[in-house]
């Protein structure tokens, strides 16, 4: 499939640098030769992906100095989820990273509901997996389109957001909003399956494997894809597990670890699916595993279409009054009903004492999300355990040796959102 | 593909002792996942007997935890129960029982993960810390505290010590207070630039 040359397998041993391991400092003898050129690259840079600022120190073209600085885009999600009650606060989440919204939004949820030991019906849980992988597929397709733009494949940014928007529109469909969906209910869903989305997403399904053959045609074999990709921004298997990397970046490094197998969630260990795992930990590694995680992803909501298709006028949401909203038609007849929806709009539901920490794989690797409850209305506090903010970690170990030209499509592989990095 | 990570021990299968950690106070059960609690001073031996001798070889995250004013709000009804109903708080009407008290004011969790494809395992560790206590750096046995590190000393004022860039991380280096601390209001920042010079 492609005409990749043999490449060495990745280095041995660690390259971590050895003082703090998140900035790479400038050897003594070098810095001394007064011969090093400091950078200051981004806040502001279109390929930051974000409010990104990286302070490099060159040698000639070659990075000898690295500093991450984050916090541009800091905006205290987690500070203010705990000013709001537990089913005002399922908003945030999405906008945390904004690529991946229903993934953001599936692990908060799950992380209520564990701590009320709430029961899903089986339809919710098949359709929050079949978002989640659209959702997958979408932020991957940002990723696929934007990276190629900056390593001057323009043509890949037009070619993914002609899929996204179908993506977009699908969300549309279900939801009424293309992004940030706010969806998912703890609980369920917040509304029934639209009539007219199943034979929409089937159309979608039919189209995806398909695009990404022509995304594989038009860069797989360009040869400046390959020589800009290849052996540059290398993590070996033990600086990635170091390092806490999760998700592509993992995988790209030889490691065979996917929470959707390894510590299912939903109903993954119902779905058949293939986990890519490449083993030279290279730019190029990383947009193999994407490219191969859409096409898992598209199997994924094909057999979740097929199992929502045989569940017409099944429960969407739990039936438990004091968590889930009563259904509209019900308040104009039951006080029961007027008095539960009063008290859930305007307190809240209440969620047990206690704390739990849920991973779940987020396109980008492992979300994890841990709350604190006092059992009241509101949460005691709330952590998201950022993938992008721990891939940045690795960005001083990727780029140790590496040629400026090349930085951008390393920082790019780490596929990070800003917006998730900062909170 | 692969069938194991590489470089990981094997699961061994028996029920793992967690008394046997340095340090141990108590270990806790809830919701399917194990906490273990730990003292603050021998931090490091326990985190370095985990990863060599029960393969938590990965971990996922720091969460800094601040319990000012845990309980507060009192119970509500009319029961007479302590602290009666409180209806000066919005949003607030009591608790349905009081939660448990805890032992001081901050709380660190680590997260940790044994990676390896058959029985991976989660655990937290958590340590308990009073204001302006420190806490020893994990920064030589996972990397990838660095970060989380510097997050939980700018945002929850929590002293790590032995971290070689203990600076601010998402605020500014000159900014005052640390924004996730209970007492830290919420909208009391100070407006930039107000002042004419």
């Amino acid at each position: 499939m492609t005409l990749a040359p043999e490449r060495p397998l990745i280095y041995e041993g660690s390259r971590i640098p050895s003082r703090v391991p998140t900035i790479l400092e400038v050897a003594s003898e070098l810095r001394e030769s007064e011969d090093i050129l400091e950078v200051n690259f981004g806040p502001n840079h279109p390929s930051t992906h974000g409010v990104l600022r990286l302070v490099i120190e060159l040698h000639g073209e070659r990075v000898v100095g690295l500093a991450a600085v984050i916090g541009y885009l800091h905006t205290g999600f987690e500070k203010n989820m705990e000013q709001k009650s537990w089913w005002k606060a399922i908003t945030y989440p999405e906008r945390i990273d904004y690529l991946a919204f229903q993934n953001n939004e599936l692990v908060f949820v799950l992380a209520i509901e564990k701590l009320l030991d709430l029961e899903v019906p089986p339809k919710a849980t098949w359709m929050r997996m079949l978002l989640c992988e659209l959702n997958r597929i979408h932020s991957h397709l940002v990723w696929l389109g934007t990276s190629g733009l900056e390593l001057g494949a323009i043509s890949m940014f037009w070619y993914c957001f002609r899929e996204r928007e179908q993506i977009l529109d699908l969300f549309e469909l279900v939801t009424g909003y293309r992004m940030h969906t706010r969806y998912f209910q703890a609980g369920g869903l917040a509304e029934d399956i639209p009539r007219g989305f199943y034979p929409e997403c089937r159309k979608f399904v039919e189209r995806m494997p398909g695009a990404v053959d022509e995304y594989e045609r038009l860069v797989d074999r360009n040869q400046i894809w390959l020589e800009r990709t290849q052996g540059v921004g290398l993590l070996s298997v033990d600086d990635a597990i170091a390092l806490g990397q999760s998700g592509p970046v993992l995988r790209a490094s030889a490691v065979d670890w996917d929470l959707r197998r390894d510590q299912p969630y939903l109903a993954y260990d119902q779905v058949d699916f293939r986990v890519p795992v490449y083993r030279h930990g290279d730019v190029y590694d990383r947009y193999r595993v994407h490219m191969d995680e859409m096409r898992e992803s598209t199997r994924i909501v094909e057999q979740c279409l097929d199992r929502l298709e045989n569940m017409e006028g099944e429960p969407w949401i739990a039936d438990d009054r004091k968590v889930v909203l009563p259904p509209r038609e019900e308040l104009h007849t039951s006080m029961e009903s007027l008095i539960h929806h009063f008290k859930i709009v305007t307190e809240g539901y209440r969620v047990p004492e206690g704390e739990v920490y849920v991973p779940i794989e987020s396109p980008r690797g492992e979300l994890g999300c841990y709350v604190v409850s006092d059992g009241g209305p509101k949460p005691w506090r709330v952590k998201f355990r950022a993938p992008s903010f721990v891939a940045l970690q690795a960005t001083a170990t990727c780029l140790r040796e590496s040629l400026i030209a090349d930085m951008i499509a390393i920082v790019g592989s780490l596929d990070t959102v800003m917006g998730e990095v900062d909170r | 593909m692969s069938a194991h990570v590489p470089g990981l021990p094997n699961a061994s299968g028996a029920a793992t002792s967690w008394d046997a950690v340095p340090g141990h106070v108590e270990t806790r059960e809830g919701h399917g996942e194990i906490t273990i609690v730990v003292e603050a001073a021998t931090l490091v031996q326990a985190c370095e007997h985990l990863r060599d001798t029960l393969g938590f070889n990965f971990m996922s995250d720091i969460t800094a935890t601040d319990y000012l004013g845990w309980g507060r709000a009192g119970v509500s009804g009319y029961l007479g129960l302590p602290g009666g109903r409180n209806l000066n708080e919005p949003m607030t009407q009591g608790y349905q029982r009081l939660p448990e008290p805890k032992p001081k004011r901050f709380a660190m969790n680590y997260h940790l993960l044994a990676l390896r494809r058959r029985d991976a395992r989660r655990l937290r560790v958590q340590v308990w810390l009073d204001d302006g206590e420190p806490v020893p750096s994990v920064i030589g046995v996972w990397p990838t505290a660095d970060w989380h590190e510097r997050e939980a000393w700018d945002m929850m004022g929590i002293r790590i010590e032995g971290h070689p860039n203990l600076v601010r991380i998402l605020m500014e280096d000159d900014w005052e207070g640390h924004p996730l601390r209970k007492d830290y209001p919420i909208g009391g920042e100070p407006v930039r630039f107000s002042n004419a010079e």
